[in-house]
């Protein structure tokens, strides 16, 4: 499946075509910052933003939408409960490569078995059409060091590349395939083409430095050589427990599930809803004990999930560096710094210890 | 565009629970109530001892309780719910003849027959009871598969003790031997009193190598009971410890009941103390 190449001026077509199909959601301006929308009219196309630096919340809000419905009940009679269990056909535009790897994370996260069907149904009803960076848009970012700065292997359908005035356009599935076929505005991408992706590839690379002093294939042996670090302690002194951090990270998913009745007080639905590690009650079980009742626990779990825990379950990255956490944090604890502080947190023997005084002396 | 069309309606929701009537229910305490169901659907259940079930109340919301009778396929099976939340509070207004909404079996569970020729060492404290009462009934209705068998039971009060009738048959059975304490008797009270450790001392030092114990009780109880099992020489693969956790959706994916990397719904909530150790915030 070979590059495509599409014009600039055939983007709002494409839009167009894209809206005829499917439900489309594509970045938009939001104030002074970006945010993925539906794009429903015409006038909508036209804010369409190819150009966003970040988006405030990554696209996981459309296949882990902030509040789903699990099942409706006519009343507390068990055999009145249906699962209502659905996907519009959807394209996400727009996606930036650490979002496509934050999806696949997600992906292989909620399709572990036992799956859950309300997610899979949704994402395999989406396609996606990502679309290039050009380097770091903050000083948070660090999607050099975990290797997110290209698509993943698989699991999106069109990626695109902005060349000034087209965008070239890799194809990564028989659907994105049909896609553009279907939209016919697109071009085989020709010597000239791929010349000017090799050239922006380059410039791309000298924007994208690594920023943490260590491998990241380091990093879960380093976090656990951490773990009984006074860093967590002194990081969790800023930390207010907000969970604004994961409201906004890409790869956490996990929610609270609960009931809400409707008026006439009997019937009604069960939903989940985004919930926070950070918070106080999370951990809670009935009887009131709490089993990461201090801040700094909280932290430390999130820390671990996002550098360790979530890769070791799925073999994606728990953390693609897009350094939205740290950037919305209120507190400014950045997770880069974190993960920069325990660098030198690898155990050190009595006898290693002894060996290295001995020799200073 | 194959990839994006309309799931058909068949995907089967995790989250959807059967229907379960309430066939025998009482009031053990103020707080802990009995109940058995038995499913509407006339399938029955089949699990093994240490596993949960979601119990769920249209309108207020779900729970998981431990399974207190004995494994296996069954037409039935018994819980003992203590009312500590709104859905706790709802399940304790129902009586003989409501149905309930139930998800599982959940959880790891245990299967007894890896125990088999092996002594038994149970350790229930307060609530903890409900789930070993599982394990227990399991091993004596399967009495010739294993060696001495051992009850061990604390309670903070007489007025606290649970399955009564059960405690009376452990105590008349001549192949178990069965010791109880109260934290604080009363004027009625001649037994034991003290905490649950102070049993370890009553009992004959175990084989400790053929030993399983079960240790399942509330979250302070484990330090102080899984040192005097390792204090009696047992193996640390062989003390299994049930914890408690939130377990929210029993499906490994909400996140509430994980111990590090470790999911209790999924991978739990029966851990050998050897795994326990490595999880660090365990117990």
């Amino acid at each position: 499946m070979l590059p495509q190449i599409l014009p600039k001026d055939k983007l709002a077509d494409f839009a167009r075509f894209l809206m005829g199909e499917y439900r489309l959601a594509a970045p938009v301006a939001k104030g002074h910052q970006f945010a993925f929308e539906f794009i429903e009219t015409p006038e909508d196309v036209g804010r369409i933003r190819m150009d966003y630096d970040i988006t405030i919340l990554p696209p996981k809000k459309f296949l882990h939408p902030m509040y789903e419905e699990l099942l409706r009940f006519g009343g507390r009679d068990p055999a009145t409960g249906e699962a209502p269990i659905q996907a519009e056909p959807t394209v996400i535009l727009g996606a930036h490569p650490y979002d496509l790897h934050a999806i696949a994370t997600t992906d292989a996260a909620m399709r572990a078995e036992p799956a859950d069907p309300y997610y899979a149904t949704k994402r395999d009803a989406t396609l996606l059409i990502g679309i290039n960076i050009r380097g770091y848009v903050n000083d948070e970012q660090f999607m050099a060091d975990m290797r997110t700065t290209e698509p993943p292997e698989g699991g999106w359908d069109l990626f695109m590349t902005d060349l000034g005035d087209r965008y070239y356009v890799e194809v990564g599935s028989d659907a994105g395939s049909k896609l553009h076929q279907a939209a016919g505005m697109f071009t085989q991408a020709a010597g000239d083409d791929h010349k000017a992706k090799q050239a922006f590839d380059n410039e791309k690379a000298s924007n994208l430095p690594k920023r943490l002093p260590y491998d990241t294939r380091y990093l879960p042996e380093l976090m656990s050589e951490s773990y009984d670090s006074l860093l967590w302690d002194a990081v969790a002194r800023r930390c207010f427990s907000c969970g604004t951090c994961t409201n906004v990270c890409p790869t956490c998913y996990c929610f609270d599930v609960q009931d809400k009745l409707n008026l006439d007080a009997a019937s009604g639905v069960r939903r989940r809803q985004w919930d926070s590690c950070q918070l106080h009650t999370f951990a809670e079980v009935a009887g009131g004990e709490n089993f990461r009742e201090h801040r700094s626990s909280r932290l430390r779990h999130r820390m671990f999930r996002k550098g360790k825990f979530i890769y070791e379950q799925t073999g994606k990255p728990g953390c693609v560096g897009c350094g939205r956490c740290s950037v919305h944090c209120v507190a400014d604890i950045s997770i880069l710094e974190a993960y920069q502080q325990i660098a030198d947190e690898a155990a050190v023997s009595a006898m290693e210890i002894a060996a290295a005084r001995e020799e200073s002396q | 565009m194959s990839q994006a069309t309309q799931q058909p309606a068949e995907a089967v929701s995790p989250y959807l629970p059967r229907a379960a009537k309430i066939v025998e229910a009482k009031d053990f305490t103020e707080q802990e109530k009995y109940f058995r169901f038995e499913f509407e659907d006339g399938q029955g259940i089949e699990y093994l001892p240490g596993q949960f079930m979601e119990v769920s109340v249209f309108g207020i919301g779900e729970a998981p309780i431990s399974i207190c009778s004995s494994g296996g396929k069954r037409d039935d099976l018994e819980m003992c719910i203590r009312s500590a939340g709104d859905v706790t509070n709802a399940l304790h207004e129902l009586n003989v003849g409501d149905t309930v909404g139930l998800r599982g079996p959940m959880g790891n569970g245990l299967d007894m027959d890896a125990m088999e020729g092996m002594d038994l060492l149970f350790v229930a404290g307060g609530l903890g009871l409900a789930p070993c009462r599982s394990f227990i009934l399991t091993a004596l209705e399967n009495r010739e598969k294993f060696g001495r068998v051992t009850i061990l039971y604390g309670s903070r009060t007489p007025k606290d003790l649970l399955y009564a009738y059960d405690l009376d048959a452990w105590r008349d059975r001549d192949d178990c031997e069965f010791l109880v304490t109260v934290d604080r008797g009363d004027d009625d009270w001649t037994g034991n009193t003290g905490v649950i450790t102070t049993l370890f001392r009553k009992i004959d030092r175990p084989d400790a190598a053929n030993t399983a114990a079960f240790i399942i009780g509330p979250p302070v109880m484990f330090k102080f009971t899984v040192l005097e099992a390792l204090a009696m020489g047992l193996r640390k693969n062989n003390i299994y410890c049930s914890l408690e956790r939130r377990m929210k959706c029993g499906l490994g994916k909400c996140g509430h009941c994980q111990i590090r990397n470790v999911y209790v719904c999924q991978d739990g909530p029966i851990f050998s103390y050897a795994e326990v150790m490595r999880l660090r915030e365990g117990i």
